[in-house]
């Protein structure tokens, strides 16, 4: 269990963020702690998935500060956040269809023949091959080209890229979108073992209430760009987390 | 169902392929023209050849094939620019202007009493500079390659025609230096082939290659993933000027006149439509420079062939876009073939 004393590897203040005439994110204020999962839940265009590109790097706020465990970085680039060991899986996983499974698992970060510049594809197989198996995930080949996985395998493989290489913070976008009941029980099972070895905290957007309830440690409910409920798993319930989105399409049908 | 685990997996992979090369040649020759593209461009060039030396005893002599080669050379050193830009998702039309504009650069360096050496550098550079300025209207300002290069296509053609005033110069004459910088019969296509060669290892074997194909590929997923894509794509626009300007260099030197009129779309053109002969999409992500040199080497041996066999310049034209439209349609063909072939 998660202690309130556990230190927070990511604590972000006031965060406000907007694209043109849209105010994507107003005021955020979150924390994750060491170790822990947090569920990020929230309507489309609440700004989930513009919040973990913040913090991973990808688009910068506008105003507010971020402290990763505890020092206060401006996020300049994900190879930024990268060396600060914060990975993320997005949405659309971010693998490329034409390249090999561990040409996708080492992209930009590629381990060349030195001092050459050519590529170590023996050194890159191997090891995406060796991790892929210690991490518990079945795939024919690693010289399979990734347009031809499925949804599961390649939602796997980019969780397996973002845990390799030291990850301490993971952010996942909708991990189990569009998948399968099995294939999403896969998923989540490796999000468990990722969480029983101890050794990264994640941020996790999800629809379903109940998978977040399933696997998250604490949850944060997104609405119009601010965090408007932040609970831990035992001190809520499926019940309160429907009723707390239900309240806001009732007050938004009675006000028109 | 049991899944497999990765070494067995492997172990599978191989067997078959063990199995296919004892089974002998034409067995798996079909099956090889499926699944490499360049494969089924070598069979008809083989073809062609064939043709084009039953039709005429004079196809393959020393005198043709040089011309064939000298033909190619040039268009296959763009077209080995044009295959990176087109794999990142981009083209430039403007390669061919930069053939014209490139060795009137070197030409007046050398007037103004530069080292030949120099000369070229210099013709190199500026060339180098119309690519950072494509790659820089396309990437920073958003305005598809497409329009970006076809501005610089007639702005290239005007500023060239004015230093030159609409004449042509001769080449600068220093010896060796000329017969190693296109003059000597065969130092064209050596150049051609030396740069398919180290480009085809940039894009197999490199990060570059790599990072190129991620961009053309998943743009968005590229970037997020960390690669620089506005890097790779103003790099390879600059890349593919280069490449024109040193074919058109090369040109210079081998008729021995700088022309400003030289190269222009027609090059460019015969480039581009090697390069997807050659198995590159015009959507990115998909291309290999072997391929496009191959691409290439079947139209000029196209053209060679017609010109040989005495095919009027008025129908020479008309069977060769045919031939274009039938070599793709044929290609699109094999592709959904193999792509059926694999599910």
């Amino acid at each position: 269990m998660i202690e309130s004393q556990t230190p927070d590897v990511i604590q972000a203040e006031h965060i406000v963020k907007s694209f043109g005439a849209v105010k994507a994110l107003r005021d955020i204020n979150m924390h994750l702690r060491k170790g822990e999962v947090l569920g990020l839940v929230g309507d489309n265009g609440a700004g989930k998935s513009t919040l973990i590109k913040i913090l991973t790097g990808f688009v910068q706020p506008d105003d507010g500060k971020i402290f990763v465990n505890g020092q206060e970085v401006k996020l300049r680039s994900v190879t930024h956040a990268r060396s600060l060991g914060i990975e993320t899986v997005y949405q659309d996983l971010a693998l490329v269809n034409e390249l090999t499974v561990y040409h996708n698992m080492f992209l930009k970060r590629e381990i060349l023949l030195r001092p050459t510049p050519l590529l170590n594809n023996r050194a890159m197989r191997e090891q995406a091959r060796e991790h892929l198996q210690k991490i518990g995930i079945n795939i024919q080949s690693v010289d399979t080209e990734v347009s031809k996985l499925s949804g599961g395998q390649r939602q796997a493989i980019a969780i397996a890229r973002a845990v390799y290489s030291d990850a301490r913070i993971l952010l996942l976008d909708e991990p189990l979108a569009a998948m399968g009941a099995k294939e999403g029980s896969l998923i989540l099972d490796l999000i468990r073992k990722l969480k029983a070895a101890g050794e990264v905290s994640m941020i996790m957007i999800a629809h379903n209430y109940a998978q977040v309830l399933e696997i998250c440690d604490r949850v944060n409910l997104l609405q119009h760009g601010t965090i408007t409920f932040d609970k831990k798993r035992t001190e809520t319930s499926l019940e309160e987390l429907s009723e707390m989105v239900m309240r806001e399409y009732r007050i938004g049908a009675t006000g028109s | 169902m049991a899944k497999n685990v990765l070494p067995s997996a492997a172990a599978q992979k191989t067997e078959p392929e063990k199995a296919r090369g004892a089974r002998g040649f034409l067995s798996n020759l079909a099956g090889i023209l499926l699944r490499r593209r360049e494969a089924s461009i070598i069979v008809v060039a083989i073809i062609l050849v064939v043709y084009f030396q039953a039709s005429n005893q004079n196809f393959l002599t020393q005198n043709n094939i040089r011309t064939l080669s000298q033909f190619a050379a040039a268009t296959a050193i763009i077209a080995a620019g044009e295959v990176m830009l087109l794999i990142c998702g981009e083209i430039d039309l403007s390669a061919g202007m930069v053939f014209a504009f490139a060795p009137f650069i070197m030409f007046f360096s050398y007037q103004a009493g530069l080292p030949i050496w120099v000369a070229i550098i210099f013709g190199l550079l500026a060339s180098a500079v119309v690519g950072l300025f494509n790659g820089l209207v396309t990437v920073l300002l958003k305005v598809p390659s497409f329009i970006t290069t076809l501005g610089t296509l007639f702005l290239l053609t005007g500023l060239t025609l004015t230093i030159s005033q609409g004449f042509p110069v001769l080449a600068p004459n220093v010896g060796a230096f000329n017969q190693v910088f296109g003059n000597s019969p065969y130092s064209e296509i050596i150049w051609a082939i030396a740069i398919v060669i180290v480009m085809q290892v940039v894009l197999s074997f490199t990060k570059w290659g790599l990072h190129t194909v991620a961009t053309g590929s998943n743009l968005l997923g590229a970037s997020e993933t960390g690669v620089n894509v506005n890097r790779v794509k103003i790099g390879n626009f600059m890349l593919c000027s280069v490449f024109g300007g040193f074919a058109g260099i090369l040109e210079g030197f081998r008729i021995t006149s700088i022309d400003p009129l030289a190269g222009g779309t027609n090059i460019m053109f015969f480039a581009v439509a090697g390069a997807v002969i050659g198995g590159t999409s015009l959507m990115g992500g998909l291309g290999t420079i072997v391929g496009a040199f191959l691409g290439v080497l079947v139209l000029s041996i196209l053209q060679d062939g017609f010109t040989l066999l005495g095919v009027s310049a008025f129908t020479f034209y008309i069977i060769l876009g045919a031939a274009i439209l039938i070599a793709m349609i044929l290609n699109v063909r094999l592709q959904l073939l193999r792509e059926a072939g694999r599910q």
